[in-house]
């Protein structure tokens, strides 16, 4: 009985949290806009029986989305830019999360906070403190013109550039704690070990670091790219409006059309997109779980 | 935001000692009030005020087709007004609740009530025009002493906007207001419905489009105030309220709005009632409290746009009453155009033309 509780609980929570909602959308993704509150005409009757349920179903809001290049050019940009700034937050990232994991063992929870204290702040007022610091007349031109670097303020805010920034900036801890988890918890002799054995401290870093720490590579990636992907605040307090993202067009599908069925197709694609890394992370985490038992 | 804040920090503060005042909940444009106003409701009445703040009629309609967005009061544009009252987002004004409404101004009713009919289920607040906010003095200096400060060509004239392009120019992000006037530039019916007419404003966008630095529809208050660019594309009171910023910040920065001489949009934000107020009767309450002749040429000489109350005119200072680019004279009206709700096939069109023009999509 208790473990049926156990067991139950995760349940329950994916159901009212992610399976209904989903279904909500889904049925609103099959649905035709209207001039109504709220603004759709449901196309089918749940009560109708599931053989008119089935007959009814209307796909038209997807075929809509194949029509106009708009729709896959902007997955197809989101695509980028989340692998894109995935690949800058692990560059950055590892390097952080070795420096923690090799620091004097006294030292350790002060650098984690150091990681974790950002988050004391509003996320999106850190986001417009990028405003502050990347525009024109911003922090960071004043003191490049200043020191005598460059001669004309640079143009970031408002650019992919700026959007970068401010995902790498925000994401950076979610790749950073679980890299710091797989090496903090790493067998500092296997190291030694390598090296009597010949290797040079590099290779030892190439050969058994890395490895080792894969795990948490991979979890600190999955972490970033999935929000990245979805990402709608960052492009557009920091992009230009020639940053197209997904998030930004299922925006102007809601607000602007008022079209909710084809905003709900947007959404129940790019669910699809990401169930595919969704599903990797998830066989990588049991493996994992399996591994240490 | 701030008063945002401020308000609701004040509630925050009242809620804990009165949990059972009575309250009303505003959801009005950003930077289009005195702030005093809202104080002076509050001691007035005894009702609570918590005011809340937008800056796009987008935002705005999606919470009022959602349903249940828990405002007793809300300010859309009147095209905007105009859909959601055929949607059913509102309820009826109880006149009898409203014995300030013989101030209001016939004539702006009689425009309004195109869009709502025998304006039944709203009240004008402000009206103004879309045009040039300036900073004449770079703009000269970039494009010489005769540049066409006051013409859709200043910022449809690919030459032009090349040059402009340097000093920065900021357009609305709003395309119900930018594709008319392209359309008038064009010399066709800035009214048009046709998704064919409203195809032809594409060209001339796209045209300009890599001389835009940011569509934005409250950003270029600040901008022109502080000299960050010098040609911004906006409502009449806001490009206002930046001169009066500038002034204040004393920089060296002098801001001028210009209607256009081809003919400028004319739009009308109008008060109106959810049909799902929370409180309906507080709702009235505020609305008359608004039409008071008083209280309206205090917000009107406080935000530089002109309103909808004849009564209110006495009370409004010399630079706004006086000032044609908030009352305009005859002639200046005349050549005022409005613009209905697009069809919703149609507004995707706009809509999807705007995306182009916006990101070269």
């Amino acid at each position: 009985m208790r473990r049926f509780f156990l067991i139950a609980v995760p349940f329950v929570w994916l159901l009212v949290l992610f399976l209904v909602p989903f279904l909500i959308v889904l049925k609103i993704s099959l649905s035709d806009a209207a001039l109504a509150r709220p603004p759709y005409t449901p196309h089918f009757e749940w009560a109708e029986g599931i053989w008119a349920f089935f007959s009814q179903l209307d796909f038209e809001n997807f075929v809509f989305l194949t029509s106009d290049s708009l729709y896959w050019k902007a997955y197809l940009s989101s695509l980028q830019i989340a692998v894109i700034s995935t690949f800058l937050t692990l560059l950055i990232g590892y390097p952080i999360a070795y420096g923690m994991a090799r620091a004097p063992e006294e030292w350790r929870p002060t650098l984690m906070m150091l990681v974790i204290l950002p988050f004391w702040t509003s996320f999106l007022i850190r986001v417009y403190a990028w405003m502050g610091i990347l525009s024109k007349e911003g922090l960071l031109n004043q003191f490049l013109l200043w020191s005598g670097i460059i001669n004309e303020p640079l143009v970031i805010l408002n650019t992919n550039t700026a959007v970068y920034i401010g995902i790498v900036y925000t994401y950076l801890p979610f790749m950073i704690l679980p890299i710091y988890a797989a090496l903090d918890r790493m067998d500092g002799s296997l190291i030694e070990a390598a090296e009597d054995l010949g290797c040079s401290r590099l290779t030892a870093f190439w050969l058994v670091t890395v490895p080792l720490s894969r795990n948490g590579i991979i979890a600190g990636c999955f972490l970033v790219f999935i929000p990245a992907m979805g990402e709608f605040v960052i492009p557009s307090l920091l992009g230009g409006s020639r940053t197209l993202m997904i998030g930004k067009v299922l925006w102007e599908e809601f607000f602007s059309n008022r079209d909710w069925p084809v905003a709900s197709a947007v959404a129940v694609v790019l669910l699809l997109i990401l169930i595919v890394p969704i599903m990797l992370f998830q066989r990588n985490q049991q493996k994992q779980a399996e591994a240490e038992q | 935001m701030k008063l945002h804040l401020t308000t609701l920090t004040a509630v925050l503060a009242l809620g804990t000692s009165v949990a059972f005042a009575e309250e009303v909940r505003v959801y009005n444009w950003s930077d289009y009030i005195d702030e005093e106003l809202l104080s002076k409701f509050e001691e007035e009445t005894g009702i609570t005020l918590i005011y809340d703040v937008f800056d796009s009629n987008e935002v705005l309609e999606t919470k009022m087709l959602a349903g249940g967005s828990g405002y007793d009061v809300v300010v859309p544009t009147a095209d905007f007004l105009q859909r959601q009252i055929t949607a059913g987002a509102f309820q009826k004004l109880d006149k009898s609740q409203l014995a300030n409404h013989n101030n209001m101004w016939d004539v702006i009713e009689n425009r309004t009530a195109q869009y709502d009919e025998g304006n039944a289920y709203s009240i004008n607040y402000m009206w103004g025009t879309t045009g040039l906010g300036l900073n004449v003095k770079k703009v000269k200096e970039v494009l010489g002493e005769d540049a066409p400060i006051n013409s859709l060509e200043l910022i449809l004239q690919p030459e032009n906007m090349e040059k402009l392009a340097k000093c920065g120019v900021y357009f609305l992000d709003a395309p119900t207001e930018i594709i008319p006037l392209t359309l008038k530039y064009l010399g066709e019916n800035p009214d048009s419905n046709d998704p064919e007419v409203i195809a032809k404003a594409e060209g001339p966008l796209m045209a300009v489009r890599p001389y835009i630095t940011k569509f934005h529809s409250s950003e270029y208050i600040n901008a022109l105030a502080n000299g960050e660019i010098c040609v911004a594309v906006g409502w009449s009171g806001d490009v206002l309220q930046a001169r009066d910023r500038a002034a204040e910040a004393d920089n060296g920065v002098e801001i001028a709005y210009n209607a256009f001489t081809e003919g400028s949009l004319m739009w009308f934000d109008q008060m109106a009632i959810p049909i799902d107020a929370p409180n309906p009767k507080g709702a009235h309450v505020f609305l008359n409290f608004i039409m008071d002749a008083q209280n309206m040429a205090a917000a009107s000489n406080y935000v530089y746009f002109a309103n909808g109350n004849k009564a209110s005119q006495e009370f409004l200072e010399e630079d706004v009453i006086g000032d044609t680019a908030i009352y305009p004279d005859e002639e200046t009206v005349k050549n005022l155009y409005t613009k209905s709700p697009y069809p919703s096939k149609v507004q995707r069109v706009v809509t999807r033309l705007w995306t182009k023009v916006k990101s070269g999509t």
